[in-house]
Parts: C-alpha cells; structure tokens; sequence
C-alpha cells in the first residue's frame, strides 16, 4: 500500500521547510520528491506535512487528546498506578496504545520511585522502556541519583530528571514572589531548580551519563544547562508552553488550573524560558499532559493537584511561538519531534526515507478558542481556557495508516 | 486629599458606596469602600455600649457560621454581631461537619446553599477557601479569615481602633512585627492600612517574611527597633507556633529577645504610641504583660469590641440587597 503526498508544505527538522510531494510505502516514507507511486494520492492544498509529533513525559494515556493534538508517539512518565518500576508492567503499557498510538515507557529510575533502591533498568529496557525517570520528584539523595546516572549509562538509557530540590519546595504550592505573597501561599523559591540542576549536571558530568531535564522553568536553571551544553555535557532539557505563556500572576484568583508543576515562574524567568527557547538551550517542547478531574482541582488552591491538561493544546500554542517569532517552523518540530525521539532512542521524528511513516497534516490558519469543558482529553482542566489560537490537526498517520 | 478624610457615604447612595456581593478579602475593595465599612461600624460601637443592643434589621435572616478551622474569640463575635441584629445564627464547627468524613469543600458549600443560608461567615485553614465557596453560593459570604490569605473584619477592625484612638489613619506610622509569613491578619492589614494611606513597617526575622513583600507598599525590617523609630501604632502578631515545625526560629526565648515588645523596647516608638494585638497573645514571647496590660497604650481589648461592630456593619451591608434596603437593589 502506498500514498502520495502532493502538494505539501513540507516541514522537516533536518531539511527545512520546502513546498513538495512525499511518498510512503508501507509503514515508511520512500521519497520525499515527486517520485511515481502506486496507490492513493493525497493533495494537500498547500497545508503542512510534518513528522507526527513524539510528546515526551506525559502522564496519562489518553488517545483522544493525542489525536486531536497530532500526537503520534508518547513517552509515558513513570508515575502509573502502578509505578512503571516492573518489566511485566512495562511491557503492558507499551502494548496500551495500538493500535493508534506509539507508548514508550520511561522507566522508573528507582523501585516504586522512593529515590533509594536501583531499578532492574535493563530488565525493563528488554522490556520495552525506553528511558528512565525520577518522576514528578528529586531523587534527594545524592549518592542514589549518581548510582542512577552511572547504572542509566551502562545500560544506554537517558535519565529524565525532575529539577527541584525536593528539600526546599516541600509543602510549597508556588513559586515565591509577589503573587505568591498576596494570596498567602505555601511558595518555594525558584532556586530550588538550579540547585537540583547544578548538583545533577555535576553528576553527569562525572559519570558520563545523559541526563534530560523534563522541564526547566528559571532563568538560573537555563544559564546552567547552557553552560553544560558549551562544555560537552551531555545534558538537554524541555519546557512545556505552560511556562512559556504563563506567569505566576495566572495563579491570581486562586485558579487552581494554574497550580502546576513546577509552578509558575516570574515574568524576568518566563522571558528567560522564551530567550533559551530562540537559542537553542531547550531541547525539547512537551505537552506535559497530566489531565486532573475536578475531584482533584476543584478545591481551594493549596489542597489542590498540581498538573494541567496539555496535549490538546501543545501543537497550537506551538505555531503561536512560531508567529510570534521567536521559532522558525523547523525548529518547532525539532522541538515536538526530532529531538524527544532522540532522547528516547527513536529513529523517528524526520521527513526522511526508510523513517517510520509517522506524519501530520495540519492547516496552521485554521482558528479555535481553548475551551476548557469542550477538551478531547480526559479533563479539561488547562490554564489557557478561552484562549484563542491557530492551528489544527487535519489528517494524523501511523506507520502510513490513517487514525 | 488622604485616603481617611475621604467620606463618600455621604455623596455616595446606596450600593454605589460598596458594589461587592462579598466580602473575601481587603484586596479589591477601594479605600472608600473601605471607609464606608468603617463609618457604618462606627455607629454599632456607641449602640453595643447602652444597655439595649438589639435591633432587629435582621429578622428572619439566617446566618451560618461555618468554621473549618478552630476559633473561640472570632466565631464569638460574629455570633453576637448577628444575634444583636437580629439573626437567626447557626454555628457550624468543621469537627462537627461531614467534611470529617471526606465531604469536599465544594460539596458542603452547596449543601448550605441548598439549605438557603441569607449569609455565610466562612473560616478555613487553606488559602483560596472562601473564594471558592463565594463562587458557588447564591447569598453573600464574609471571609473569617483564610489560610494565610486574608482576614478582612479584622483588618477594618483594627483600622477602626486606630481611627478612633489616632483620629486619623492616613500619615500614622504602623509597625507590624511578627511571623508575617503565616498570617492573614498581616496581609490584611497591610492591604487595609496602605490604601487608607498609612506609612506601614512590617518586621520579622527573614525565616518569617514574605518574599516581595516590599511590592505591597510596606518597608520590611529585621530589626525591630529600627522599625519601631517614630512609630505611632505598634501592631504585634501571635507567634504561630503551631505552623513554625522548630524551623523558622530557633527558640522563643530567642525570639523574645529579638522581636518582643517591652517597655524598653517601646521607648524607641513615639511616647504616645498605640500598642495592639489581634489575640490570642502569648505574654512573654512576642509581648510582656507589662505592656499588653498597660490601659494607657493597649488598645487590645478595645480591639475585640470594634470587632463586634465592624462584623455587624458587614452583616448589614452585605445583607442589604437581600433585604431590599432603598437604593441597594
């Protein structure tokens, strides 16, 4: 079976952005020319082909909102119930989302994820893992998180950190500043993050391990990985939009759709996130999807769950970055693609012959309005509600299948 | 023209002079509206000293006081604010409630909807707690303090002791000393006494101060006695042991040595300086009985009876509408 991608704007994280044809036998791209091909011929009309988006640290399966976002691929954090820290449990999750749906576990980088016991990493890896975490949480005791780095190593497995120091925000629900102050919240400082980002990179540096931050939200924390970066470490990190169009001043009115983590940041980080953003500090952009029902959010803020909803939103609030210039379209789906594939060993993420054919079609004019109780995800609770925005998915294939 | 001298419930009518359906917190309210409550208090003080204290502009209004959260000298005077208003009160103790047995808040905020409460006084340990019952509430609610969030009635109380003892609150030097981290009475009175145009002083060793608390328009300070130059009120808070976890002080001894206020001490404040204190106090850790005692500076005691005025001011205004008060449809 093959299909024939006409004129399409073609936009690829290795060869740019080009108007063009794309051809796919099978479950793989063929040719990214006008070669001949068998089978049914798809015109575009001029909108957007790109690498199905591969959504690293999300912390639910749910299909319906990763169709709608035009993901492709997940990488499943490890906090399930039960914790991924089992190769049979692992091996389950991986089956979880065909047929429509790539799910690559992240492993549990330690039993049950409490941060002392190492976990059967390369057990889990056979078993299909692709990466291990510490989870929502800091691994608080250095000489475990070292164990970690260097065993993660050995194994070839990339380690996704969780960047606060555990110690200082505990009971927090904010970051502290002037917001946090006003409504007279539990708040940690943003310091937290550099202190967790300095000691980790320190580690990997001494034990040559790779080491992915899942999220960095402070201007400290970048100026950190983008100094490690200069030196050769091999250290990356993301970001989720959340801390690229949000302050803390969204917590206002105790919205607990804004209690987050990690929380909210300032302004002064938030045009930090933005500038590591344009110079290629921040890796990857990731939905963070963690869907909260209003059992969990419908409380006042303190006691609430922190975790927003994200995959729905992640692709369209993308393109937003890219009409507000601070990305080119490539680089996005460097960002949503390219670059989390590699983090989890996927050779994926590419218009390139003999890749998985793994593709979105979207019309980036196309507007909508976020509407938090019109959400495919499992709960709409997203700290973007009502806002207006670009983009939508039109067509989303698997292997060169349609769904 | 200051905030104080400003007396728009003259040429304001009705509603105009406080629009809001609650009352959650001092932030949000205009100083006027601020000062609206104060002269609407202010004629319940001469009212609760006659013998006859009832009046009966409440009648057949139901009043729940639902408190989550303990509270003797608070629930006391909401209770008697509604009583001599005629109220029908209802006390509500959270050890009581269902939601001991896993009831949400959300939950039992509509249960007393449902039950057509006229007003309800809410106090609750988590910040964004009473905000979150006005929001799902047909009448109007009155935040008895919230977390660490805001406690407006106290707020306008002790604006109202200082109004009537100072005879002004705008130009006043208000020092505010204690664990201003965990307190509501802070931050509400912060908000309060700075839109009324007071210089206002907050001091707390760092363990126990805000950060950016200077963007409220208050000056931090760790030493006390820096703070306390040329200071006309000296507000002090409760050290809440109960929130510190040996933590944030090494020791109330210690504490007592840096930030108690002491006849010594107070030398360094204006001879005149009002002394106060939202209560209950701990003698000995943040202020000596010397001073606590001492009728000629104390306002403490003075304070619980502007409570009782202030919470029946805010009972009324907030009721008016229901009741069909002329001008407050």
């Amino acid at each position: 079976m093959s299909l024939r991608f006409t004129d399409a704007r073609l936009v690829c994280p290795e060869s740019g952005e080009r108007n063009g044809d794309l051809v796919v036998a099978g479950d793989e791209i063929a040719a990214t020319t006008s070669a001949e091909a068998e089978g049914e011929t798809i015109d575009l009309g001029g909108a957007i082909l790109a690498p199905g988006i591969v959504d690293l640290g999300a912390f639910a399966i749910d299909k319906a909102a990763f169709a709608f976002g035009g993901i492709v691929r997940v990488g499943l954090m490890p906090d399930q119930s039960p914790v991924l820290d089992d190769p049979g449990i692992v091996q389950r999750a991986a089956m979880m989302g065909k047929p429509d749906l790539w799910i690559h576990p992240i492993a549990a980088a330690t039993q049950a994820l409490a941060g002392r016991d190492l976990s059967e990493m390369a057990t889990m890896q056979q078993a299909g893992a692709r990466a291990v975490s510490t989870g929502r949480t800091w691994i608080e005791d250095s000489g475990v998180m070292r164990k970690v780095l260097g065993y993660a190593r050995d194994c070839g497995l990339t380690v996704i950190a969780h960047a606060e120091d555990g110690r200082l925000t505990r009971g927090a629900v904010a970051t502290e500043g002037e917001t946090a102050t006003r409504l007279g919240l539990s708040a940690a400082p943003a310091l937290a993050e550099p202190l967790a980002i300095a000691r980790d990179i320190a580690l990997t540096e001494e034990t040559g391990a790779r080491l992915h931050f899942r999220q960095v939200t402070t201007a400290a924390g970048f100026e950190l990985v983008r100094q490690a970066k200069r030196r050769g470490v091999a250290v990356t990190c993301g970001v989720t939009p959340a801390h690229l169009f949000l302050s803390d001043i969204a917590m206002s009115d105790f919205r607990t759709f804004a209690h987050l983590s990690p929380p909210l940041r300032s302004e002064e980080d938030r045009q930090a996130a933005l500038a590591a953003l344009a110079d290629g500090t921040i890796d990857v952009l990731s939905s963070g999807h963690d869907p909260r029902g209003p059992e969990a959010k419908r409380l006042p803020f303190a006691d609430s769950a922190p975790g927003a909803a994200g995959a729905d939103t992640l692709l369209a609030l993308g393109l937003g970055l890219v009409r507000d210039e601070h990305l080119t379209l490539d680089r996005l789906f460097a960002l949503l693609a390219r670059n989390p594939a590699e983090v989890l060993g996927l050779d994926t993420g590419l218009l390139r012959p003999g890749q998985p054919a793994d593709l979105i079609v979207i019309d980036p004019d196309r507007p909508w309005r976020i509407d938090a109780d019109r959400m495919a995800a499992q709960a709409g609770n997203t700290p973007f509600d009502g806002l207006p925005v670009q983009g939508r998915v039109l067509k989303r294939f698997k292997g060169g299948v349609e769904h | 023209m200051p905030a104080s001298d400003h007396r728009p419930a003259a040429v304001l009518n009705g509603s105009e002079a406080f629009p809001h359906r609650h009352l959650t917190g001092i932030a949000g309210l205009q100083p006027h509206e601020i000062m609206f409550l104060l002269d609407e208090a202010e004629q319940w003080v001469e009212r609760n000293r006659d013998r006859a204290k009832s009046d009966h502009r409440l009648d057949g209004i139901t009043q729940i006081n639902a408190f989550f959260e303990n509270s003797t000298r608070t629930l006391l005077s909401f209770e008697i604010a509604g009583k001599r208003l005629g109220a029908d009160v209802v006390n509500m103790h959270a050890a009581q409630s269902s939601v001991k047995k896993g009831e949400t808040l959300i939950d039992t905020a509509m249960t007393l909807n449902a039950m057509r409460a006229d007003v309800i006084v809410i106090r609750h340990g988590s910040s964004g707690a009473v905000q979150l019952i006005a929001d799902k509430v047909n009448c109007p609610v009155l935040n008895a303090g919230d977390g660490w969030h805001e406690h407006p009635t106290q707020a306008l109380l002790d604006a109202l002791t200082i109004r009537r003892r100072r005879g002004d609150i705008a130009g006043q030097r208000i020092v505010i000393c204690g664990d201003v981290l965990h307190s509501r009475v802070a931050r509400s009175n912060m908000l309060a006494l700075t839109a009324l145009a007071a210089e206002v002083r907050v001091v707390a060793p760092s363990t126990l101060m805000p950060a950016a608390v200077d963007r409220m328009a208050v000056t931090p300070f760790t030493d006390f006695d820096a703070a306390l130059e040329g200071a006309d009120v000296v507000m002090m808070l409760r050290l809440q042991n109960e929130r510190m976890n040996g933590a944030f002080i090494p020791s109330t001894r210690e504490y007592h040595l840096r930030y108690g206020l002491t006849p010594e001490r107070l030398q360094h404040a204006r001879p005149d300086a009002l002394v106060m204190h939202p209560g209950p106090m701990n003698r000995g850790v943040e202020i000596s009985s010397e001073v606590a005692d001492d009728t000629a500076r104390s306002a403490i005691t003075e304070q619980v009876e502007m409570g009782v005025a202030v919470r029946m001011a805010c009972l009324d205004v907030l009721t008016r509408r229901a009741r069909g008060v002329e001008g407050w449809a």
